[in-house]
């Protein structure tokens, strides 16, 4: 299952400040979707309203409409803890759980919400997931071991691992490659690729050659100066937004002229 | 012929390593041995020791100082000197720790037996007798007191940390900064006025002495859980938020085991600053030379009212009393030790391995 996900009017507050004005966009399902821009423009901002993560931050709210696959995320009965067991999220740093095995890592979604299982169950979960993020070769004779024992580049597929064993429609990666080396990062921008198979993908990243890489659309992000809200300028084909882009912009940004 | 690379990172000369310490138990030989002849001259007999300390130190510490700066120049003279003055004070911080070991092991030793273990005080004027019945009741009461304190603090620092926010949250603050000044004397008295309005004057009662220890100990365990539970990294929350976990589950199952081994430090060092506290414990559990198993019944002794009532109301044979306060000294202190080894294995064993 994928979902598809419609921005209407979409204002994004931290009490009185707007972070994001504005943003109205279409995101495809089965398609990857990069959101590039220079740094403190609002993408993580934006992102995270994607699965109402931002609530956890006291004082942040939206304004607008944000629907999935027709349905109002934001509707008055609405439950965020259920949207977040469908929208997954990837974060910058790897976080896997420092206290449990790399297999409980896999089912915390399961485990930490009750949910019970047989073991077949679980063995048959834990080993779809990490095949699925490209680990399963690396770690399947350690599955016992923590998980805080791994490389970055591995802890962050666990943590995707971790996120698609629950079987969202969505995943939100917030640059899942920045604190990784140049292999680890190949090595995320390829399960990327292939997870699109499967899910709605959002990734935002200040890499541009990784945006052009992987991703089907591409929405650069600009703010006009600090204290102001950031806006959406251009969403567009990846090829269109790199190659032949509209505002003059995104042009000055995607030829490295700032940012 | 070999040649010398001239490297610029090449100092000076270095001091033999055998020299300082040559030098330091040289010094304190000499000075000894002036401290020797002149009290051989003034003819008082006895030397003391702590000129004999003071001179050799200083003389030590002149001496190396100027050797070092002559031949291994100013840099390293100076790093001498305040090596000499760090371990100096480090050794006078030891002093007063180890003499008082060394005199609660010594004078402890003497009743520390079989029977010290075994028996009560019951009928027992001048010698044998033993702390039984002071050991279970501190136990029992500083076993009920971390019963109470446990759960009330350890959920007070979850709501403080986790959900407090605005006036609540710094009203319970503030009051949990008061009740950390409190004199434990006042928690006695607070206990004992709470337990008369229920069972009239001049109750005794262990309960009541557990009350009193916890009053002690919540503050002490909410502290101890807050600074835990504030080093849990965000992004360990946001993980499990982002996997549709409720914050009260992300609590349960994410931060506490997360920060298990530093809680339980917490906690063990709070019995261990409650399991010493007399006053309280005199005024409301009161003292008995006899057993008593029953927290809600009757008088009950402790280790600390029993060191304190052998020491205060010694009979006939003033030895025997002085020497179970000892041993009960020496008791309390080995538990208090055990508590300090069991937090550490707890937090070798329960802390997150990487
Ligand atoms: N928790 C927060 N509270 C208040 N303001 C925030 C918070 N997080 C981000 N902001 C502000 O929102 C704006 C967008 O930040 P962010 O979404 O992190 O940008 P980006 O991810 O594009 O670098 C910035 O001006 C930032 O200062
Ligand atoms: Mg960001």
């Amino acid at each position: 299952m994928s979902k598809r996900i419609e921005l209407k009017s979409l204002d994004v507050y931290y009490k009185a400040f707007l972070a994001v004005e504005d943003v109205s966009m279409v995101i495809e399902p089965k398609a990857i979707t990069a959101f590039i821009g220079p740094s403190g423009c609002g993408k993580s901002t934006l992102i995270r309203t994607l699965n109402r993560m931002h609530e956890v931050i006291p004082g942040a709210r939206v304004e607008g409409q944000l629907l999935m696959d027709g349905e109002d995320v934001y509707g008055p009965d609405v439950d965020p803890v259920r949207v977040r067991r469908q929208v997954g999220m990837v974060f910058q740093r790897p976080n896997p759980f420092p206290t449990m095995s790399i297999k409980d890592n896999v089912l915390s979604g399961y485990k930490l919400n009750n949910s019970r299982m047989s073991k077949a169950e679980a063995e048959e979960i834990t080993e779809k997931a990490l095949v699925g993020a490209n680990l399963w070769n690396e770690v399947k004779d350690r599955l016992e071991k923590p998980g805080s024992g791994l490389s970055g580049g591995q802890q962050q597929r666990l943590c995707i691992a971790r996120a698609i064993a629950v079987e969202p429609d969505v995943i939100l990666m917030d640059e899942p490659t920045s604190a990784l080396d140049p292999i680890s990062t190949a090595a995320i921008e390829d399960l990327a690729v292939e997870l699109k198979e499967h899910f709605t993908v959002v990734i935002v990243t200040h890499n541009m050659q990784q945006a052009s890489r992987i991703s089907d659309m591409t929405a650069f992000f600009n703010i006009a100066g600090s204290g102001l809200p950031g806006k959406l300028i251009e969403y567009d084909k990846t090829e269109k937004v790199f190659s032949n882009p509209t505002e003059q912009q995104t042009e000055d940004y995607v030829s490295g002229r700032f940012g | 012929m070999t040649t010398q690379l001239n490297s610029s990172f090449r100092g000076t000369q270095d001091l033999p390593k055998w020299l300082s310490p040559s030098l330091l138990v040289g010094f304190f030989l000499a000075s000894f041995g002036l401290q020797v002849l002149l009290a051989s001259n003034s003819d008082s007999a006895d030397i003391n020791f702590i000129p004999v300390a003071i001179f050799g130190l200083l003389s030590f510490t002149l001496a190396l100082y100027v050797i070092s700066r002559v031949i291994e120049g100013v840099r390293k003279a100076k790093d001498r000197l305040v090596t000499i003055m760090v371990s100096t004070a480090f050794s006078l911080a030891l002093i007063p720790l180890l003499s008082l070991a060394y005199t609660v092991v010594t004078k402890g030793v003497a009743r520390f037996d079989a029977e010290f273990f075994t028996f009560s005080m019951r009928n027992v004027v001048g010698e044998g007798g033993g702390a039984l019945h002071a050991i279970i009741g501190t136990i029992e009461i500083t076993g009920i007191a971390t019963l109470i304190s446990v759960p009330i603090g350890i959920m007070a620092a979850i709501y403080l940390v986790e959900y407090g926010r605005g006036t609540v949250a710094r009203l319970v603050t503030f009051f949990v900064d008061v009740m950390t000044g409190v004199p434990s004397i006042v928690a006695g008295l607070f206990a004992y006025a709470l337990f008369v309005i229920f069972f009239g004057p001049g109750v005794r009662m262990g309960l009541g002495g557990a009350i009193a220890l916890s009053l002690l100990m919540i503050p002490v365990v909410i502290r101890a859980t807050e600074e835990m539970l504030k080093i849990v990294p965000n992004e360990l929350r946001e993980a499990a938020y982002a996997l549709g976990v409720p914050k009260w589950l992300t609590v349960l199952k994410v931060v506490l085991p997360t920060s298990l081994a530093g809680i339980a430090t917490g906690i063990m060092i709070a019995i261990a600053r409650v399991i010493g506290e007399t006053a309280p414990l005199l005024l409301i559990a009161g003292f008995t030379a006899s057993m008593n198993y029953n927290p809600l019944n009757e008088r009950m002794m402790t280790l600390p009212v029993f060191v304190y009532t052998s020491y205060a109301n010694q009979g006939v044979d003033m030895q025997a009393y002085v020497d179970r306060a000892w041993a009960g000294a020496l008791t309390l202190m080995l538990i208090v030790m055990v508590l300090n080894l069991v937090a550490r294995l707890i937090s070798k064993y329960f802390s997150p391995k990487g």
